[in-house]
């Protein structure tokens, strides 16, 4: 008999530890004080923060689409794609970023606290296009620089001049001396700092993989003593004339001396350590595998009115928890006090539960644990009610506990296993605001029927003692 | 005390049961006439579009100032609606991060505000959702029908347990048609829209009804195991009576919460709040006062067609 006590101190235990885990400041607070004043050095407990979704702390979700059309291991494409865009956005000194494959093809970005979401997709999207130009011929140059010609003429005759109705006006837009080679970023696997042997100048050396490997070789032999030039984004990759910015006065082109093979590519230059260690990183973090556009879906929530959400929706919680101890304590009396004691204590142990996890708090999980505050209780009714019945057929007190949980247990059984059947299925279909629905409601629904079953029923047997038969107006 | 028990009322729940049935007829056909007049409206997760809310500084400008500002960016029909004191959300095509940018610097220029949150959907993402949505609902019917089946296969006298499984069914299409012919109005007068916290309620009522039905059913059941199989209607009252005070007490408690979710929830929890109110509510109602007298009314029915066959 001895034994129940043992459990009941053990679910104190357990509620008072739920307790301080899920809101640790008054107990803190209270150490600090007691620190203080007789210069005790007692630990605070565990300070973990529940995760708050985009919704309630602010912030950016991006859903890109990769164009998987010309590959063919779209899996390890999309994982590559992740790498370099967790890198990027690393870069964008956002605590705690997501970078997440979702399906086949799509991309799942969240940056929390992000304002800027221009800068953010530009950041994300922005497609560092490394490119390798060989010279064009001259009888090509010459007709783009023809084209150029006619069309500045043109103009010059008439500024309103349609120039879209001279033939191949897109000539213009090219470069007159050079043209793209098919070797481009994507055959990058790396590009790393090395520094020259004797003159311990930094440079650049491109890695390329086995089958740029090739390409490149293929290049530079058509194109020994011959300018090669390397373009990153349009422009040249580093400042070659040295006015210390990078734009159409300059121009890296290196003379081919001989066939390269091995795959590697050397990028000499007058530059700082600094500029060569951004400029890697810039080429590491270009090599796209695949393309993605401008994300298919995009939103971005300020801070200010997702701290409105939370704050409105605790609120609620704390409402609609108090309107149910109300109810319970009056209709139920002394079971409905001890079943509101197991209400409070679930809400501890699920809020523990959610730090421990840690389960993302969006608004619908919030919304959905809220709406398990209310459901918990049901266990509890559905037993009261019945003990309320067999102490009416004239059962003894301890008799009618007994008997009210154990008939109550297979309506408790079927309707709960019901709604967790519905979680389960919400939770392998559906979007992620219904993940978080369901997933709290779930953790909720095993949670209350712990609290309503067990604890409340070692409540009972702990307090329902002797003096209860002479006072069954409580019951 | 032990006396107490067999003077206990018993409520006659049955007795009117047509006139339940009327009552859940005219909201069900009502409920139907509006979705197929109305449909419904769907959020812009479903169909694609552009929503952004924004805060003006001072006084809200009218909503025909708003749409001349935007009349440039040919972002087809601009709904906007007042949320707060000076806010509003405006949804309107699906537009880029740079004309994005652009639609709120002519909002600001129109009259000083900050944007509280934008969101873009893209119509594949849309066509998607829908499809997901349509998936778990099904399997939601699907796994709650076999389920409903399962528990109540060892009934079989004097109702078939499958009837018991049809009776569930209709309460559980009535607590779900209902809402959603509340959403179809409300979508028709003030442009409430369909959005997945909404489809998230329903699937919750779904499991949420049935809940309801069983604890009623299993009552039925235990009692025509206690009582022997005589006096169906008797004991389908019985069971009603006594599980009449968890019925009450059940959906109090999850009402009180689903109030406090209403009324300070704030706006997204708002309707996800309200679709939970009315389908649990019908629930409730259907339960006690459609599901059971059903299987009276059946009984009844099958009885008067053995009796003309003899």
């Amino acid at each position: 008999m001895q034994q129940k006590y043992y459990i009941f101190i053990g679910v104190l235990v357990l509620a008072i530890l739920a307790g301080i885990f899920s809101y640790p400041n008054y107990y803190n607070k209270g150490i600090d004080v007691l620190n203080h004043k007789l210069s005790w050095t007692l630990p605070h407990f565990v300070e973990k923060l529940f995760v708050l979704g985009l919704d309630l702390q602010g912030g950016v979700t991006l859903v890109y689409q990769a164009d998987l059309s010309q590959t063919t291991d779209k899996s390890v494409a999309m994982s590559g794609l992740r790498d370099v865009i967790e890198r990027r956005v690393n870069m964008f000194g956002v605590s705690e970023p997501v970078v997440q494959i979702q399906g086949q093809d799509r991309l799942l970005v969240e940056l929390p606290g992000v304002t800027n979401v221009s800068q953010a997709i530009q950041m994300i999207g922005q497609t560092p296009y490394l490119e390798f130009d060989e010279q064009r011929t001259e009888a090509e140059t010459k007709t783009i620089t023809d084209k150029i010609k006619e069309i500045q003429d043109a103009l010059k005759k008439d500024p309103k001049a349609d120039i879209t109705k001279i033939k191949d006006f897109n000539l213009v837009q090219e470069n007159p001396y050079f043209k793209p080679t098919e070797l481009t970023g994507k055959y990058l696997t790396k590009a790393v700092v090395i520094f020259d042997q004797t003159t311990y100048k930094p440079q650049i050396q491109l890695q390329f993989n086995s089958e740029g490997d090739k390409i490149f070789a293929d290049i530079t032999g058509r194109n020994i003593k011959k300018p090669l030039a390397i373009f990153l984004d349009g422009a040249s990759i580093i400042d070659t004339n040295g006015d210390g910015k990078i734009d159409g006065q300059d121009m890296y082109a290196p003379i081919v001396q001989d066939k390269i093979t091995g795959g590697r590519a050397v990028i000499t230059g007058d530059m700082s350590n600094a500029t060569a260690t951004s400029l890697a990183s810039r080429l590491n973090s270009g090599a796209l595998p695949v393309k993605i556009g401008s994300p298919i879906s995009q939103e971005s929530v300020g801070p200010t009115l997702g701290a409105v959400s939370l704050q409105k929706s605790l609120v609620a919680a704390l409402y609609g928890l108090l309107a149910v101890v109300i109810f319970m304590v009056v209709f139920y009396r002394f079971p409905g006090l001890l079943a509101s004691l197991a209400l409070v204590i679930y809400v501890a142990i699920a809020l523990s539960i959610f730090k421990l996890i840690p389960v993302t708090m969006s608004l619908s999980g919030i919304g959905g644990f809220i709406l398990s505050i209310g459901m918990a209780v049901d266990a509890n009714i559905l037993i009261f009610a019945r003990m309320k019945e067999e102490i009416k057929l004239g059962k003894g007190l301890g008799q009618a506990i007994d008997e009210g949980f154990k008939r109550a247990w297979p309506s408790i059984r079927d309707s709960n296993f019901n709604s967790l059947i519905v979680c389960a299925i919400l939770f392998t279909v559906a979007t992620s605001f219904i993940k978080g629905f369901a997933f709290t409601l779930a953790i909720g629904i095993i949670v209350s029927l712990f609290s309503a079953i067990f604890i409340t029923r070692i409540f009972l047997m702990v307090f329902v003692g002797k003096w209860a038969e002479k006072a069954k107006w409580l019951l | 005390m032990a006396s107490l028990i067999h003077t206990t009322m018993q409520f006659n729940f049955t007795k009117y049961s047509k006139v339940y049935y009327i009552i859940s007829g005219i909201l069900i056909i009502a409920s139907i006439v509006s979705l197929s007049m109305f449909g419904l409206k769907f959020g812009i997760e479903f169909v694609g579009g552009s929503s952004m809310q924004i805060d003006f500084t001072n006084a809200r400008p009218s909503n025909e100032a708003v749409k001349t500002a935007l009349k440039t960016f040919n972002l087809g029909d601009i709904v906007i609606q007042p949320t707060g004191s000076n806010g509003e959300i405006l949804q309107f095509k699906g537009v880029d991060e740079a004309m994005h940018q652009q639609i709120l610097a002519e909002l600001v220029k129109l009259s000083p505000a900050t944007e509280k949150s934008f969101q873009y959907i893209g119509p594949s993402i849309g066509n998607e959702l829908r499809n997901k949505t349509e998936l778990a609902i099904f399997l939601a019917l699907l796994a709650i029908t076999l389920y409903i089946a399962f528990a109540f296969r060892k009934v079989s006298k004097p109702v078939n347990s499958w009837k018991y499984g049809i009776a569930s069914l209709i309460a559980l299409f009535h607590d779900v048609i209902i809402p959603i012919g509340v959403f179809s109005i409300l979508g028709h007068l003030f442009n409430v829209e369909v959005t997945i916290p909404i489809i998230a309620a329903l699937l919750t009522i779904l499991g949420f009804s049935v809940h309801d039905t069983i604890v009623i059913f299993d009552r039925i059941r235990e009692n025509i195991l206690r009582r022997g199989m005589g006096q169906f209607e008797d004991t389908v009252n019985w069971s009603l009576t006594q599980t009449l005070g968890r019925s009450i007490s059940t959906v109090a408690t999850v009402e009180f919460v689903l109030f406090a979710l209403y009324f300070f929830g704030g706006e997204t929890l708002k309707y996800f709040a309200l679709t939970l109110i009315i389908g649990i509510t019908s629930g409730a109602y259907s339960s006690i006062f459609i599901a059971s007298p059903l299987l009276v009314s059946w009984y009844k029915h099958s009885l008067k067609k053995e009796l003309k066959g003899k």
